[in-house]
C-alpha cells in the first residue's frame, strides 16, 4: 500500500510541473504537408530574427486539425495563435468574428503581388482574414510514353469526350495500367471536390439562386454517369477509397496513364525520388464541356490569427514572414526552387529560376486562374466556391452526398439512387437550416 | 489409431492457431516492416515483403522532427496516473457492490456503464469550456482525470466480476477467525483477487495509452502524448507512409513490451473464475 501511496503522490508531482515561460510563444496548429514540414524545419530562421518569441507547432491530421480547432475557437478557447485554414473556413469564419483581421502585414509584405483569385477568396468585404501559404487548383497530369506509343496527342485544353476516349484506350488491364486515376474516397474535400468541379464544367450546381439543391438536373446525372462508367471501363480496382494519396502512390508507380487532381501533386510526380515516372509526365487544363467551365478547383492553405488569441502582433509577424517573398527566397536557398510553396504570387510565376525547374508552372497558374470563386458555374449561384459552398451546412452535406456517390462507383447502388438520396439528404439539411421552406 | 487421429488433431489445431495468430499479427508486422521502407518502396505496387533496402532513416527524421520522449513521457503519466486513481476508486466501490450488495447495486451499476453509451463528442464543448475555465487545456493533470473518468466504469465493471467469484464461504471463514474488514480486505481478498487487479490495470493501461479522442482534442503540446505524435504524421496531400509507420511503431512499442512481460498475469486474470 505504502508503494502504490508513493507512487501516486510521485506521480502527481509530475503532473504539477508545468515548463515556464518567459518569452512569447506562439501555438501554430498545422498540417503535415510537405510545404509545412518544410515551414516547420525553417523555424530557427524566423526565431533568429524574432528572439522574443517561440514558436510551438501542433501538427494534426486535417479532419482532426479542423475539430480540434473548430472546437478551440467556438469556445474561445484560446489555445492556438496562428491556425492553417483552408480557403473553406476563411470567409465562414471571417463573418462569424472568428478571425482577426491581417492589417499590419508590414511595408514590404505587397499585398498586390498575391494571386487575384487567391486573394479574394481569403479576403471578405476587401479585408485580408488570412494569408496564402500555398494555393492549388487542379489538373490532368499525364504520361508522354504512354500517350505517345497510344499514338495520343493531349490538346492544352482537352474535352471530357477526349479525356473519357482517350482513357479508355489507354487501359491496359492485362499489364496493370489504367486510363485513368480519380478520386473516390467518400468525403467532402476527397471526392466531392473532384466531383464539384467536375460537375461545375457540365454546367451543374449544387443550389439554384434560392438554395434548391440540384441533383436532380439531367446535369448532374451526366456528371456521375460519366463519372461511374469511366472508372469502370478505365479507373483503377477498389477505386472507391482511393483518395489523393492512394492516386499519388498509384500514378508514381506508373500504374495510371491520367490523373485529375491538384496541381501541387504536379512536384511530387516530377521527382525522381518519389516517382518512377518522373520523366514521363506531361500537364494539361482540367477538361470541360464547350460550355465556358473547366472541371477545376482552387484551394489554399492559409495562416490565420483566431480571435481567442492574446499574441495577435506576434502571430501576425510570423504570418508576414512565412507567406513572403524572403520566405520563398529562404526555402530556394535552402532546397531549391523546386520546393518552394506554390500558388500565392505573381512574382513567383515571374521568376525565371522557378520556371526552369517547375515544368508545370505555366499550367499551374493558368488552372488557378481559371477558376473563378465567386462564378464558379454556368448558371448563376447563391454561393462562393468552387468545389465546396462555402456555407457552415456544406462540410456535413458534402461527406453525405460523397458517401452516395462513392457506393455508386462501388457498384452498390445505381447512378438514379445515388442522385435521389443525394437530393433528398440536401433538401432535409437545407430545411433544416432554414436556407429553404 | 486413435493416438494418430488425436496427434493429427493437434497439427492441425496448432497450425491454426499460428495461422490466425499470424494473421491477427500481420497489420502491425506490415507497420513494422514499412516503417524500414524508403517511402517509394512503401507504397510500390505489388509490394515488396523482406527483399527490400532496409533503412533506419524514417527513424531519424521522426526524431529529428518530434521530440519522442517528451510524448512518450506524457503517455506514461497520464495512462499511468488515471489507471492508478481509476484503481483507487474502484476498488472500494467494486469491494462494497461485491460483497455488501443492496437492491439498487444492478442499477447502479447499469447507470454507470450506461456514461459510456454515449459518443464522447456529445460532451465535447462542455467538457472543453469547463477545462477551460479551470485552466485544464492542454494539462496533463486534465487528461489523467479525463481518461480515469472515462475508464472507470470499465475498471469497476471488471473489478466487480472477479471480486464475485471469490467464494463468499472463505471470509466468513476469516470473519471466524476474528479478522477485522481493513484485515479481510488486506490478506484475504488482495491476494485471492491479484490476478483480476492485475488485467484491470493491464487493460486499463493499454485503454487509456491508446485513448484518442480526448487526448487529441484537450491537449496541444505540453500535455501532447504519443496519440497526437502518430496524428502529426498523417498527411492529406503527400506520402509519408513510412514515416508514418515508423512513428506508429515508436508510439506502440512501450506498450508492446510491456504486455508481451505480463501476458501471463492478463491471460489469468481474464480467465479468472472460468475454471473452478
Amino acid at each position: 500500500m505504502k508503494h502504490v501511496l508513493g507512487a501516486v503522490c510521485g506521480a502527481s508531482a509530475l503532473l504539477l510541473a508545468v515548463p515556464g515561460m518567459a518569452e512569447t510563444t506562439l501555438t501554430i496548429a498545422t498540417v503535415n504537408n510537405g510545404d509545412m514540414i518544410r515551414m516547420q524545419g525553417l523555424t530557427a530562421e524566423f526565431t533568429k530574427k524574432n528572439p522574443d518569441i517561440a514558436v510551438k507547432w501542433v501538427t494534426l491530421e486535417e479532419n482532426v486539425l479542423r475539430q480540434r480547432v473548430t472546437t478551440d475557437i467556438a469556445t474561445k478557447g484560446g489555445q492556438f495563435d496562428v491556425l492553417t485554414i483552408g480557403t473553406y473556413e476563411v470567409p465562414i469564419w471571417a463573418k462569424k468574428g472568428w478571425l482577426v483581421p491581417l492589417a499590419n502585414l508590414g511595408g514590404d509584405y505587397d499585398v498586390a503581388d498575391l494571386l487575384p483569385k487567391i486573394k479574394d477568396a481569403v479576403s471578405v468585404d476587401g479585408k485580408l482574414y488570412a494569408a496564402p501559404f500555398y494555393g492549388e487548383s487542379s489538373m490532368v497530369m499525364y504520361r508522354t510514353d504512354l500517350f505517345e506509343k497510344a499514338g495520343l496527342k493531349m490538346p492544352e485544353k482537352p474535352t471530357w469526350d477526349f479525356v473519357v476516349d482517350a482513357a479508355k484506350k489507354l487501359t491496359d488491364k492485362s499489364a496493370g495500367t489504367y486510363g485513368i486515376c480519380l478520386r473516390g474516397k467518400a468525403g467532402w474535400g476527397e471526392n466531392m471536390a473532384f466531383l464539384s468541379a467536375m460537375a461545375n464544367s457540365y454546367g451543374a450546381r449544387w443550389f439554384d439562386e434560392k438554395w434548391q439543391p440540384q441533383f436532380n438536373t439531367p446535369e448532374w446525372k451526366t456528371t456521375l454517369t460519366t463519372y461511374v462508367n469511366l472508372m469502370k471501363e478505365a479507373g483503377p480496382p477498389g477505386a472507391s477509397s482511393n483518395g489523393f494519396n492512394e492516386n499519388l502512390a498509384l500514378f508514381n508507380a506508373g500504374k495510371c496513364a491520367m490523373w485529375i487532381d491538384a496541381t501541387v501533386a504536379a512536384s511530387f510526380v516530377t521527382n525522381p525520388k518519389d516517382s518512377k515516372v518522373a520523366d514521363k509526365v506531361g500537364f494539361a487544363l482540367a477538361p470541360n464541356t464547350g460550355l465556358g467551365k473547366n472541371a477545376n478547383w482552387l484551394w489554399a492553405w492559409n495562416l490565420a490569427i483566431p480571435a481567442g488569441s492574446k499574441k495577435t502582433e506576434a502571430a501576425e509577424k510570423f504570418i508576414a514572414w512565412a507567406t513572403s517573398k524572403d520566405y520563398t527566397k529562404l526555402v530556394a536557398s535552402k532546397e531549391g526552387w523546386a520546393n518552394v510553396p506554390p500558388g500565392t504570387r505573381t512574382s513567383l510565376y515571374q521568376n525565371p529560376d522557378y520556371l526552369k525547374v517547375a515544368p508545370f508552372a505555366k499550367l499551374t497558374l493558368a488552372s488557378i486562374d481559371a477558376a473563378d470563386p465567386n462564378k464558379p458555374t454556368v448558371k448563376p449561384v447563391p454561393y462562393v466556391g468552387v468545389q465546396y459552398a462555402a456555407i457552415p451546412e456544406f462540410q456535413g452535406i458534402g461527406t453525405q452526398v460523397g458517401q452516395q456517390f462513392s457506393a455508386a462507383l462501388a457498384g452498390s447502388m445505381t447512378v438514379d439512387a445515388a442522385l435521389t438520396a443525394a437530393q433528398s439528404a440536401t433538401e432535409r439539411e437545407m430545411k433544416r437550416a432554414g436556407y429553404i421552406k | 489409431m486413435a493416438r494418430m487421429a488425436t496427434t493429427r488433431r493437434v497439427v492441425v489445431s496448432t497450425i491454426g492457431a499460428w495461422f490466425f495468430g499470424f494473421l491477427i499479427f500481420f497489420p502491425i508486422l506490415w507497420m513494422v516492416l514499412a516503417s524500414f521502407k524508403t517511402e517509394l518502396e512503401a507504397f510500390a505496387v505489388p509490394p515488396s515483403f523482406l527483399l527490400f533496402h532496409w533503412t533506419t532513416e524514417n527513424y531519424a527524421t521522426v526524431q529529428e522532427r518530434s521530440d519522442y520522449f517528451h510524448h512518450a513521457m506524457n503517455s506514461i503519466i497520464i495512462a499511468g496516473g488515471s489507471t492508478l486513481i481509476a484503481l483507487l476508486i474502484a476498488i472500494p466501490a467494486a469491494w462494497s457492490m461485491a460483497f455488501s450488495p443492496t437492491k439498487r447495486t444492478k442499477d447502479i451499476l447499469l447507470w454507470m456503464l450506461s456514461t459510456k453509451m454515449m459518443p464522447p463528442v456529445g460532451v465535447l464543448v462542455p467538457i472543453y469550456l469547463i477545462y477551460k475555465s479551470f485552466g485544464l487545456l492542454d494539462s496533463r493533470i486534465g487528461l489523467v482525470f479525463i481518461l480515469c473518468l472515462g475508464n472507470l466504469p470499465i475498471v469497476i465493471w471488471m473489478l466487480f466480476t472477479y471480486f464475485k467469484e471469490i467464494p463468499r464461504d472463505i471470509l466468513e471463514a476469516a470473519r471466524m477467525d476474528g479478522a477485522t474488514i481493513g484485515r479481510e480486505l488486506v490478506y484475504v481478498l488482495t491476494p485471492m483477487a491479484i490476478p483480476g487487479l492485475a488485467s484491470t490495470l493491464l487493460l486499463n493501461l493499454i485503454l487509456a495509452w491508446n485513448e484518442a479522442f480526448w487526448t487529441l482534442n484537450l491537449s496541444t503540446s505540453n500535455a501532447a502524448p504519443l496519440t497526437t505524435f502518430i496524428a502529426s504524421y498523417s498527411s492529406p496531400e503527400g506520402l509519408f507512409w513510412a514515416k508514418l509507420s515508423a512513428a506508429s511503431t515508436l508510439a506502440i512499442a512501450p506498450i508492446l513490451v510491456l504486455g508481451w512481460f505480463s501476458q501471463k498475469q492478463l491471460v489469468r486474470g481474464l480467465t479468472f473464475g472460468a475454471v473452478k
